[in-house]
């Protein structure tokens, strides 16, 4: 990249010019200090990514929080590097937001960490970034980039297991792995709160964040109400028969246990679990736990990290977010990957994705179509 | 490092750093009876009487408050408050849309809470509010009028209002009329006496006096209700106990920023022309935004719209290589807004995104232009790009 007045200053030497994207949280904190201190040079940025009028002031965006802003920019001033507050709420407002309803809608469980991974932080805001001269987007995600000899960049687990998230970075491409840095993927937790605490970032003691970023109170049953309205529904078993009623398909997920409100007890007397949506005629089906054996999958949408898996190769797979690995064997057949499961695995939905390891590399991931099951549930009444 | 954002905050003067520290380690409180309360007593009314001088005012006329923000809601909400409870009939509030939003967000409460009719006087392209449109909104029922409110001089854009024009329409009706003129002290000539209106707001930080002390000047035939109960100190209009160093700061400052005014504002403006120049010279689609006639417009003001670019983006450019401005308006959050100013001129809101402030002031030097205009060129190029780039990928 040519130097000019205009563009951050000048790198060399291996030292990029990172943008350092700053949620507030400890993690984001300690990855943007530890890039800084490996002599980058680093700007913090917030992203604004929650539209929401606040004052007066026309067409005010707040961010998730304004706490959450000023916590960023707190800990970019003791780290010493300029901070900004970049508003992507309309970028994630179509990209994020509406897909995820649109999916929920649609039958399909998203998840909308992948999402924003894929749309916006490593494609909107690492756009914007390398068209202002910068080298890198740099994040708090607990996963490890290893650079071979021979050029090739991987993306492999964070060495702690509890706190890994490669599996929503494994949407990224190669082109976005090589303008990316995960600096705390070497660490663990703990260590990352001792560091923050030795650096003086009062985040350090900061909750870590689980829920999703945009259904602030949790309630997402309650944000697709909002947004799809509520439409009573039959809840029928396996053979079809109807055991009762809920507000509306889309807010089940398939291996959902707890809030379903059935009439009367199975004939067993075992739990019974969700097995199938179908929106198209709002129906939700019920069953034994044994019904949501996994055995293949359908994924579309396919992105690998680095080169295609082979054909027929053995590979393990996490199909959701802290879920275990799976031994599979794995092939992509006309841009669809195609995925044989060596052992069942439960409460698998479309819209999921399926992220292929091979040992502690990521190969990539795909978005769930379908699934192919021990048993069958029965094709919904009407 | 070219500092470019004078009309955010200027440096303080050296007369003002002094005649502020004579007092910082000295004890009294200016409502004592003692000796060094009466002592305390006298810096105060010393710093009034030099405040008055300055500004054209008598001295029962200054007000001492914390600031800008704090003089204008005193101002807006103390005589809305005032002028209703002696006529409930009177609820209009007339006020620009160019407004800081010390003036704005307050007469939006007003409406909110207080069951004020806000109406926004039209503004023509250099947000000018012209007398005839302020005619006609008083004329169509005078009674109703609680206030009118219009700034003297606007932050973002520079452009100067006819106040003279404006006052002597709010005379003609009886109406109380405040002006913000923080921005205009030091630049235009601010006599109180021969602005015709009832109410003035200063602040001490623009002019080089400290932060946290300005003014709200107040004709004695106007009481507002105050926002601040206690001691009632300030003619019971701002209870507090004062601020003796921060008074001799901020008298000694406007005395300083009122006495140069005509020779600094001549060189201001001799910098901001070759400002606008050499800017304009370099990336010719710039848009100078505000009146530019230089009777019309702040001398340090320079303000302009680069189309294409996201004011935020060139802000981080610029900052990268030192020069220091502002997008002008954001939130408390720091998200960049639109400029309301810029939207209320009938600017388009992306080109009013597009947007930079650059204002001068006494330590700005020709060194600190010719910095911008090297850097603005090749900012505003890649700023482009990664416009070009957001919108590519979607």
């Amino acid at each position: 990249m040519t130097d000019f007045p205009g563009a951050p200053t000048a790198a060399s030497n291996g030292r990029l010019r990172v943008l350092a994207a700053m949620s507030g949280g400890v993690d984001s904190a300690v990855a943007a200090a530890r890039a800084a201190e490996a002599g980058h040079e680093v700007t913090g940025v917030h992203l604004a990514l929650s539209a929401n009028p606040q004052s007066f002031r026309t067409g005010a965006r707040g961010c998730c929080t304004i706490e959450d802003s000023r916590d960023a920019r707190r800990a970019a001033d003791v780290i010493g590097i300029p901070f900004y507050i970049w508003d992507l709420a309309e970028r994630f407002r179509e990209d994020v937001i509406d897909d995820f309803v649109a999916e929920y809608a649609a039958g399909r469980t998203p998840n909308p960490c992948l999402r924003c991974n894929e749309k916006i932080k490593f494609a909107a805001l690492l756009d914007k970034a390398i068209a202002l001269g910068f080298d890198a987007v740099c994040t708090g995600h607990y996963a490890r980039i290893v650079d071979l000899p021979s050029g090739e960049r991987q993306l492999h687990r964070a060495v702690d297991m509890a706190k890994d998230q490669s599996y929503v970075l494994g949407v990224l491409d190669a082109d976005q792995l090589a303008h990316s840095l995960f600096p705390l993927g070497d660490t663990t937790k703990d260590v990352i709160r001792v560091e923050a605490e030795q650096r003086g970032l009062a985040v350090a003691k900061k909750p870590d964040s689980h829920d999703i970023c945009f259904i602030a109170d949790g309630d997402t049953q309650g944000f697709l109400a909002k947004h799809l309205g509520t439409a009573t529904g039959d809840i029928v078993d396996e053979d079809g028969a109807k055991v009762g009623e809920h507000d509306g398909a889309y807010g089940f997920t398939i291996g959902q246990r707890k809030g379903l409100r059935i009439g009367r007890p199975a004939a067993d007397g075992k739990p019974r679990y969700v097995l199938d949506i179908s929106p198209v005629n709002n129906t939700v089906t019920v069953g034994p736990v044994e019904g949501l054996d996994v055995l293949s999958l359908t994924a579309i949408r396919p992105r690998w990290c680095g080169t295609a898996p082979l054909a027929d190769g053995a590979y393990t797979a996490q199909l959701r977010a802290h879920g275990d690995e799976v031994p599979v064997t794995a092939s992509v057949v006309d841009g669809e990957l195609r995925v044989e499961l060596a052992t069942p695995a439960r409460g698998i939905a479309p819209g999921q994705a399926v992220v292929l390891y091979d040992g502690t590399r990521v190969v990539g991931s795909a978005t769930i179509a379908s699934t192919g099951r021990r048993t069958q549930p029965a094709a919904p009444v009407g | 490092m070219p500092y470019l954002d004078h009309a955010a905050t200027t440096p303080m003067l050296p007369e003002a750093i002094t005649a502020m520290s004579a007092h910082l380690g000295v004890v009294g409180n200016a409502s004592s009876l003692h000796a060094a309360g009466r002592r305390a007593r006298r810096v105060v009314e010393e710093s009034r009487e030099s405040l008055a001088q300055s500004l054209g005012a008598r001295p029962s006329e200054i007000v001492l408050t914390g600031g800008g923000t704090e003089s204008d809601n005193l101002a807006v909400k103390g005589l809305f408050w005032a002028r209703r409870d002696a006529d409930p009939a009177r609820r209009r509030v007339l006020c620009s849309p160019v407004e800081h939003h010390a003036v704005l967000d307050a007469v939006h409460w007003l409406a909110e809470h207080e069951g004020a009719e806000v109406e926004y006087l039209p503004v023509d392209g250099y947000g000018r509010v012209h007398p005839e449109v302020l005619r006609a909104a008083v004329e169509r029922d005078p009674a109703s009028v609680a206030l009118i409110t219009v700034m003297w001089a606007n932050n973002e854009v520079g452009t100067i209002q006819p106040i003279t024009e404006l006052s002597s329409i709010a005379r003609e009706f009886g109406i109380p009329m405040h002006a913000d003129a923080v921005q205009a002290l030091g630049q235009v000539p601010v006599s109180f006496a021969d602005s015709g209106l009832d109410a003035l707001t200063v602040t001490g930080h623009k002019i080089g006096g400290p932060y946290g002390v300005g003014a709200l000047l107040l004709a004695r035939s106007v009481t507002p209700v105050p926002l601040l109960h206690g001691g009632g100190q300030e003619r019971d209009v701002r209870s507090g106990t004062l601020d003796v160093p921060a008074a001799a700061g901020f008298a000694a400052a406007t005395a300083i920023a009122v006495e140069r005014r005509a020779t600094h504002a001549a060189e201001l403006a001799a910098l901001r022309d070759e400002l606008i120049a050499g800017v304009l010279r370099v990336v010719p689609d710039a848009v100078l935004n505000g009146d530019p006639a230089a009777a019309g417009r702040l001398s340090a003001n320079a303000h302009f719209s680069f189309p294409g670019c996201e004011g935020d983006a060139l802000l981080m450019l610029l900052d990268a290589q030192g020069i220091e401005c502002s997008t002008g308006s954001a939130c408390s959050a720091g998200v960049p807004q639109p400029s309301h100013v810029l939207l209320a001129t009938g600017a388009d809101p992306l080109l009013a995104r597009a947007s930079l402030r650059f204002s001068l002031g006494h330590t700005s030097t020709p060194a600190d232009v010719a910095a911008l205009v090297t850097a603005i060129e090749p900012a505003v190029h890649r700023a482009r790009n990664a416009g070009l780039a957001a919108a590519a990928r979607r």
